[in-house]
């Protein structure tokens, strides 16, 4: 069978931009919602952002791996 | 980055060559730049910590009103939220860890030495071993061996058949795969902001420096201030990691005290 089509360079990039669609998605949630939540009730900033970062944080890590395999997989 | 710019040389983005290092002495493979830097690291946390604290005033001034800011931001911030009462008792390892983690990350920024010694993941992972053991033995102290697995595997309120996929993802999500995360979330951000300032540093000198043309210099400009405006952000990444990191480990610790409602 002949070539068809042929991907050159590195995959890497290809595979940690699909695994940064989830996270974006994620921080944009969690952001969009914490700003709300402190507009709503700016009295509770400090609990907000608390949580707010920590969800922040755990969604981030998804994206952080996917930078990490990116680099571990590379043939 | 070449020492000698050639011309008419091919433009190559920085890799991961950029986190392996010649030993420093010969005969000692393990003492390399990053190596020197952890020690200094840590010599600068003890000696500041002395200067801060060693002869306390009551009325702070120099030094010590600058650590007891550091002390009470790390107490009010990441201790008390997750620690409540336990928190003074475990504020001398959460403190040190988040002032060793912050000066760590800093030396990315500080000029002439611009490594983030946290982007090899050896020493943050040491760090996040350290607090693994010291979370099961605390869990397994304070809830009994079974006690702290059945508390994990087995929260209350969950239909029965459940349990089956319940159980093998709470254990592995609570004893092995957040440990894990935790000293790769420190290690990926560092590592991917020394990767990108390199790039766009490397940008510029390769379009103003190396190979200087018409088309090439608008590139080169940018390159420049995507540079100075990223330095910027990532001083923010590495004092908002330090945070985190000091912040996970007492959320860690608490779950290890008083099991999950």
């Amino acid at each position: 069978m002949s070539l068809l089509a042929q991907v050159t360079g590195n995959l890497g990039s290809i595979g940690y931009g699909l695994a940064a669609i989830g996270p974006g998605i994620g921080v944009g949630i969690i952001f969009g919602q914490g700003v709300q939540a402190i507009a709503r009730q700016p009295e509770a900033y400090n609990l907000i952002r608390q949580n707010m970062l920590l969800g922040f944080v755990f969604t981030e890590a998804l994206a952080l791996i996917g930078v990490a395999l990116a680099f571990a997989f590379r043939a | 980055m070449s020492a000698a710019p050639l011309a008419a040389e091919e433009f190559q983005a920085p890799g991961l060559n950029l986190f392996e290092w010649p030993a420093l002495v010969s005969g000692a493979e393990w003492f390399n730049k990053p190596a020197l830097l952890a020690f200094l690291a840590a010599l600068l946390v003890i000696v500041l910590c002395f200067a801060a604290f060693s002869r306390p005033k009551l009325v702070p001034r120099g030094m010590q009103a600058f650590g007891e800011y550091a002390y009470e931001f790390v107490r009010e911030q990441c201790a008390r939220p997750f620690l409540g009462k336990d928190s003074d008792r475990w504020m001398p390892l959460l403190f040190s860890m988040f002032l060793f983690v912050l000066v760590m990350n800093l030396f990315g920024s500080v000029i002439f030495i611009q490594f983030p010694v946290m982007s090899l993941i050896g020493y943050p992972a040491i760090l996040a071993l350290g607090v693994w053991v010291m979370v099961l033995f605390l869990g397994m102290k304070h809830q009994g061996p079974w006690g702290f697995f059945k508390n994990i595997m087995f929260p209350p309120g969950l239909p029965g058949w459940m349990y089956v996929l319940v159980a093998p993802i709470e254990f592995a999500s609570t004893v092995i795969l957040r440990h894990v995360t935790h000293a790769v979330r420190l290690f990926a951000t560092m590592m991917a902001g020394h990767l990108i300032i390199a790039l766009f540093s490397e940008v510029g000198w390769h379009f103003l420096f190396v190979e200087l043309s018409p088309l090439g210099a608008p590139l080169g400009v940018l390159g420049v201030l995507m540079t100075i405006a990223l330095t910027a952000f990532e001083l923010f990444i590495q004092a908002l990691q330090a945070y985190v990191f000091a912040m996970l480990t007492a959320m860690f610790i608490n779950d290890a005290l008083h099991p999950a409602h």
